[in-house]
């Protein structure tokens, strides 16, 4: 931290995501991934030489290609040698070392990017394998009926029911409208049951995207951007592995970090939580306890595009874009990994007082 | 554009996994119908059973027996099962505390329908009818009329002929697109043409060609032809035979610089004694019948390149 006693000031200065598609055969995951690169260099006027830090986030199992994040690297154009690391998570926690990394001083810019492309296989079926290998995986229970558990768990508590499920999945893809990006927008119907309570509207699109932000430090940031996301505090929490030793209708974790990161210290304004199923907004909502007055999800959320690996990073993209635009001056991400809400990363972002 | 390249691609993993001791009980308990947990140092029953506390982390290794009867803490109905799933009829996926045990264990309940599901009704296991340690040893779980009654005993966790290890497979379908660039690539080489990229910027033809330049980070697309001749820049001297592989060895393994290309890719050289290969060697791709790429490499017979025309390139 060069010594000072306070730490350095890190921002979300840029930000590009891709239009989310339920399928991009046409392109590799580089050429997925190009545009967003380029976009957020665009914006900033920054240069691949000028960035000191380069962090990214994917899985190869998405797409069934081992060491994919290693083919991405040719996006980044890595010659001179640069700087760089790789998460196999959401881009949220590549966004976190980053952020780490700036913090130490051993750098004043970050890009961070992560994409999926989930298109090739069943993203369903894929994700079994993130879990314990023992007693829960030979069983192959999907990411839908993990989902559903939580989400029955949360009916029977009385915490939502199916018609209040609906609402979450017809706010969210109604807001999305606004969001281009968003692969599925506007009046979508509830649909039959996937996985009962669950019905198509209350799960995620599948489908292949990428995103990418810049973080810059101090006045690099203000150079860069003229209405930095300052992120004020950013904090992650794991839970146990094992489902039924976990209170699935809340979510220690998540409050956990949101306390760590600051967000109970004053409101928030606008919450970009990273909920692929409806039931789950409900869960985050109370660990996070966020009141009516508090935009969720202006971006149409996961509900409205949910490229696995990237719609983490999305979050805290869309929260810093408000800011950027003058939308917000207080708001929150949110990230998740792992089945029912396992992992949780939160963030608090700020712009100057205006 | 024309048509993107797409294929049917599986990937299976026989994960050989070993297993602790607290995980070697609870199998091996599976297999004589035995349901074991194990305690916290708060008092708490585990179940299934970890070899540490999830909340102290201390490593923990009281088993006790449970009952094979409990109660359904959630469900789900699934009306659809998927491959590798405990049934192939619909089936409740539900979470299970068994009773003694303070936890819930995650298993599927054959009932006809979700009216015959509720949280809070009773369950017992059904066991497989053979047996190996494995949680699939749990067939799934059935209704059960009976009252929670069963108190957890200790349990020394030993049995004849311990389970020590699983083997977890794991089967991913997918149908695998090598993208713009790299079906352009394979397009040629199916007319037996080799096609690299040149980059808008630095103007280095890549080959194999993955649309990205990736010293300068920018799409690439300009087509360039390249070879058919090359120069063999480095190699090396394969002496292990890889399994299904009829190639003699010692055969040799080269990176070649083809002819227009900025980057050498790999290939076996043919045609020539092993001993005989060196840098600079010129050679030329050979096909062989209905083949989609080269099969291997041959020296042309020409005098062997200067060092400086290939140094680049190494």
């Amino acid at each position: 931290m060069s010594g000072d006693a306070t730490p350095r000031e890190i921002a979300v200065v840029a930000f590009a995501q891709t239009d989310h598609r339920r399928t991009t055969d046409e392109l590799s995951e580089v050429e997925m991934l190009m545009p967003v690169l380029h976009g957020v260099l665009e914006q900033t006027g920054l240069k691949t030489a000028d960035i000191g830090f380069t962090c990214s986030g994917s899985s190869d199992y998405l797409a069934g290609r081992a060491f994919s994040f290693t083919l991405a690297l040719d996006g980044v154009g890595a010659w001179p040698p640069i700087s760089e690391s790789h998460v196999e998570m959401d881009g949220a926690w590549a966004l976190y070392e980053a952020w780490v990394k700036l913090l130490t001083g051993d750098a004043d810019t970050a890009l961070v990017y992560s994409y999926g492309k989930s298109s090739p296989g069943s993203v369903r079926d894929v994700l079994t394998r993130q879990l314990d290998p023992y007693y829960v995986a030979p069983l192959w229970p999907d990411a839908v009926a993990l989902a559903a558990l939580q989400a029955q768990a949360l009916i029977d508590a009385g915490d939502t029911d199916e018609p209040a499920l609906a609402a979450v999945a017809a706010r969210s893809r109604t807001d999305a409208s606004a969001n281009s990006h968003a692969q599925v927008r506007g009046s979508v119907p509830q649909g039959d049951y996937v996985v009962r309570p669950l019905r198509t509207g209350d799960c995620p699109p599948v489908g292949d995207g990428a995103a990418a932000v810049i973080l810059a430090a101090g006045d690099r940031a203000r150079e860069l951007c003229e209405r930095p996301a300052w992120i004020r505090g950013i904090d992650h929490r794991i839970e146990a592995h094992g489902l039924g030793v976990r209170e699935l209708t809340d979510s220690p974790s998540t409050r956990l970090a949101a306390e760590k990161a600051g967000v109970f210290e004053r409101p928030v304004d606008t919450a970009e939580l990273h909920a692929p199923f409806t039931a789950q907004e409900v869960v985050l909502r109370k660990a996070l306890r966020l009141g009516d007055d508090v935009r969720v999800n202006p971006s149409g959320g996961a509900l409205a595009a949910n490229p696995v690996m990237a719609a983490g990073l999305i979050r805290v993209g869309e929260a810093a874009a408000r800011i950027h635009r003058g939308e917000s001056d207080r708001a929150l991400a949110h990230a998740t990994s792992g089945p029912c809400l396992q992992q949780n990363l939160v963030a608090v972002l700020e712009g100057d007082p205006r | 554009m024309p048509e993107i390249l797409k294929a049917p691609l599986v990937l299976e993993f026989p994960f050989t996994r070993s297993l602790g001791p607290v995980q070697s009980a609870f199998l091996s308990g599976l297999r004589e119908r035995v349901v074991l947990g194990v305690k916290t140092g708060d008092g708490r029953t585990l179940v299934p059973p970890v070899e540490y506390d999830p909340v102290t982390a201390e490593e923990i290794r009281d088993l006790v027996e449970v009952g094979a009867t409990g109660t359904v803490t959630t469900w789900a109905w699934n009306h659809e099962p998927r491959r590798g799933q405990p049934l192939g009829t619909p089936f409740a996926w539900v979470l299970v505390r068994l009773d003694g045990a303070d936890t819930a264990l995650l298993h599927a309940l054959d009932v006809p329908g979700p009216d015959d599901v509720r949280t809070g009704m009773r369950v017992r296991v059904r066991w497989a009818e053979e047996r190996t340690g494995a949680i699939t040893d749990i067939a799934c779980f059935e209704p059960y009329d009976g009252e929670e009654g069963h108190q957890p005993a200790a349990h020394s966790g030993e049995f004849e002929d311990m389970v020590t290890g699983i083997v977890a497979e794991a089967r991913l379908d997918y149908v695998y697109s090598p993208g713009r660039a790299q079906t352009d690539y394979i397009r040629a080489l199916s007319e037996q043409r080799t096609v690299g990229e040149r980059c808008p910027s630095c103007r280095k033809v890549y080959v194999p060609p993955r649309g990205a330049c990736p010293t300068c980070g920018v799409a690439t697309a300009e087509h360039v032809e390249v070879g058919p001749r090359g120069t063999v820049t480095t190699f090396c001297i394969v002496n292990i035979k890889a399994k299904n592989l009829d190639i003699e060895v010692p055969y040799v393994y080269a990176h070649i610089a083809l002819d227009g290309a900025d980057l050498a890719l790999h290939g076996r050289i043919g045609g020539i004694p092993y001993d005989q290969v060196r840098m600079g060697l010129r050679v030329e791709a050979v096909w062989s019948e209905g083949g989609r790429y080269p099969d291997h490499y041959r020296p042309t017979g020409e005098p062997d390149a200067d060092y400086d025309v290939y140094k680049e390139l190494l």
